[in-house]
């Protein structure tokens, strides 16, 4: 950086000049104030940490502990127990992130460009058919009705991608992307040179648009990976239950014993068997921590998927 | 002739938004049009999804009779209604004043690190959500009985005890989304000239004068728009959150059903398509009509922030 004696003297200065920041105690106060909070955000992953590395006797004498009296690795060693569904709903929730992002990026971006074109005939149609979605919502009844009925999708993994394999509120997002950030010019100057408008779009204008489909493609990821609605309402077979779909049954059949003690063992074997304490809080680790490692890194996207699209900045 | 001309001068843009306009005709517009079967009683035909609407007969206003005539119709859109009005008004006092507040630090590496770990919940699920609430609230390992033991309280029996849900939900809800909106607040007000601050510095201006008379005056505008907007889904409510959370525990029903959980009961339970169909399109007119107002709204102060 050519200006980086006169950019660290900024910096300082800026420090220095303190026009909006607390004075000194005032400072302290927030900063446990909010720090407590921010706290509070992270304490309740921390303290499942903490529960899945606990030995079995120590959950059942004292209970879920910030200490517990006896650590222990059971609760994953456990999870070799239930190896092929985790693996098997492992499976299912990466293939369903990555095809399913893949064709929502596609089908949104492909959308929301032909609809930013000034020379598209029926842009005018085509964006009002889509924004239309954003004032009324078909209901989950229909949607239902015709998801297992007409579309036949029910126990498919289809049924886990289909349904979000748009999102209308970001084709909106990406025309203005396109719009403000692709400069008309240089699709001019391609359609000059001959380039077809199909490869104009894959070509030149995706790669100058990578910071608004880096945040799409994040939003559709997220939805995919901590989906487990759709699964709820189409999945019946064991072998496409997702990851979150399977903490979930897991969860109601523990409910379901608790609430009708006496018969428990009738749920014992396949997918109801219900792995120990540690083990359930070892899968919650589990299907947490690939979110808890990346978002970090992700965040400005996410944060800036807001102030691209229409929401005022 | 000349139409479809046009139509094969546009051939490429037209390929480009066939794949989103298939699905938007399979996935909104068919189901749009399916809502007919709030007004008939509807039954599974062999011949698939028309036929079926075909042959099931009309009911009229049957559905929506019955649906008000119980006490649920009232209850649940109390608690949708209630519940997100609780979350706008205290979603939106914290996620500004969280916003002010860090605008505020003077380590800009603790706001970073702050605002990371506030974020956190906002990209969970409710269900991962709900596995932390129980390792709070189990009634036999809990750490909320365990601490209320410890300090000679009673244990509470949390999953069947009405009084205290409505206060679990609504924190919960706040503290999933407020991390996220307090970065929208954030980043509007680190947009704001730093020279209002130096003048009232030099007039004499106190830290709790320079927020009152420039950080939220200028932040009005956004607070209004991003109320608003949520103001046209007041009936649209968290389904994950009321329905994972709770654990579909029967003594809470009165505290917890809201449109969506009772909609999702309907169709997967008491199996009265007709009626459920009916809840559905209730909620869907209701808040489309609440959208299209809060955006006319919207428009009226700022036309540039308005949705369409």
């Amino acid at each position: 950086m050519k200006g980086g004696p006169n950019y660290t003297v900024k910096k300082k200065k800026i420090e220095h000049v303190q026009v909006r920041t607390f004075n000194k105690k005032t400072n302290i106060f927030f900063n446990i104030m909010v720090g407590l909070f921010a706290f509070s955000c992270i304490f309740p992953f921390l303290f499942v940490i903490i529960i899945s590395f606990t030995s079995e006797t120590s959950l059942l004498t004292n209970g879920y502990a910030l200490w517990p009296s006896e650590w222990s690795i059971q609760g994953y060693t456990y999870l070799a127990d239930l190896k092929d569904q985790i693996i098997q709903s492992l499976f299912i929730t990466v293939f369903v992130t990555v095809i399913g992002t893949f064709i929502n990026v596609a089908f949104t971006s492909s959308y929301a460009y032909a609809i930013s074109r000034p020379n598209f005939r029926y842009k005018r149609f085509f964006t009002i058919f889509a924004l239309i979605t954003m004032l009324f919502s078909p209901g989950m009844v229909p949607s239902y009705i015709v998801m297992t009925n007409m579309l036949q999708l029910k126990d498919t993994v289809w049924a886990l991608i289909l349904p979000m394999a748009l999102s209308p509120f970001n084709i909106i997002v990406m025309r203005t992307f396109f719009r403000r950030q692709v400069p008309e010019s240089i699709i001019e100057s391609s359609r000059i040179d001959g380039a077809s408008e199909m490869r104009i779009f894959t070509q030149i204008v995706l790669p100058l648009a990578v910071p608004g489909i880096a945040t799409i493609s994040l939003f559709a990821a997220l939805g995919y990976w901590n989906d487990w609605f759709n699964a709820l309402l189409y999945i019946q077979s064991d072998n496409l239950v997702p990851l979150q779909y399977l903490l979930m049954k897991i969860q109601s059949n523990i409910d379901f014993m608790t609430q009708n003690a006496g018969l428990s063992g009738n749920l014992s074997g396949g997918l109801a068997a219900i792995p120990k304490e540690a083990t359930r809080m070892a899968m919650v680790v589990i299907s947490t921590l690939p979110i808890a490692c990346s978002y970090p890194f992700f965040q400005r996207y996410f944060v800036s998927g807001l102030t691209i699209g229409g929401v005022k900045e | 002739m000349a139409m479809l001309r046009n139509l094969w001068r546009n051939k490429a843009f037209l390929f480009m938004a066939l794949p989103g306009t298939i699905w938007l005709i399979l996935f909104f517009y068919i189901p749009v049009f399916g809502n007919i079967v709030a007004f008939k009683n509807f039954h599974y035909s062999s011949g698939g999804f028309f036929q079926s609407l075909r042959e099931s007969p009309w009911v009229g206003l049957d559905n929506f009779k019955f649906l008000f005539s119980s006490n649920n119709a009232y209850l649940i859109t109390r608690n949708t209604v209630l519940y997100n009005v609780a979350f706008i008004v205290l979603g939106l006092i914290f996620a500004v004043f969280l916003a002010i507040v860090l605008s505020e630090l003077r380590s800009k590496r603790m706001i970073k690190i702050y605002q990371t770990s506030m974020l956190f919940p906002y990209f969970l699920s409710w269900v991962i959500i709900s596995y932390f609430v129980f390792a709070f609230l189990s009634p036999d390992k809990g750490l909320m009985n365990s601490i209320l033991t410890l300090f000679g309280g009673e244990e509470i029996n949390w999953y069947n005890e009405q009084k205290y849900w409505p206060f679990i939900l609504i924190i919960l809800g706040i503290w999933k989304g407020v991390g996220y909106n307090s970065v929208i607040y954030f980043a509007s007000i680190m947009g704001i000239n730093s020279d209002y601050y130096e003048a009232a510095m030099v007039d004499g201006a106190s830290k709790w004068q320079q927020i009152k008379n420039i950080t939220i005056p200028q932040l009005i505008p956004l607070i209004s728009i991003l109320s608003i907007l949520s103001v046209g889904n007041i009936f649209r409510a968290d389904f994950g959150l009321f329905y994972q959370i709770p654990r579909n525990s029967g003594a809470l029903y009165e505290v917890t059903s809201v449109l969506d959980t009772y909609i999702y009961n309907g169709l997967t339970s008491t199996g009265d398509i007709g009626m459920t169909a009916a809840a559905g399109l209730y909620q869907s007119v209701v808040g489309c009509i609440l959208v299209v107002l809060a955006n006319f709204i919207v428009r009226k102060f700022d036309e540039e922030s308005a949705l369409f």
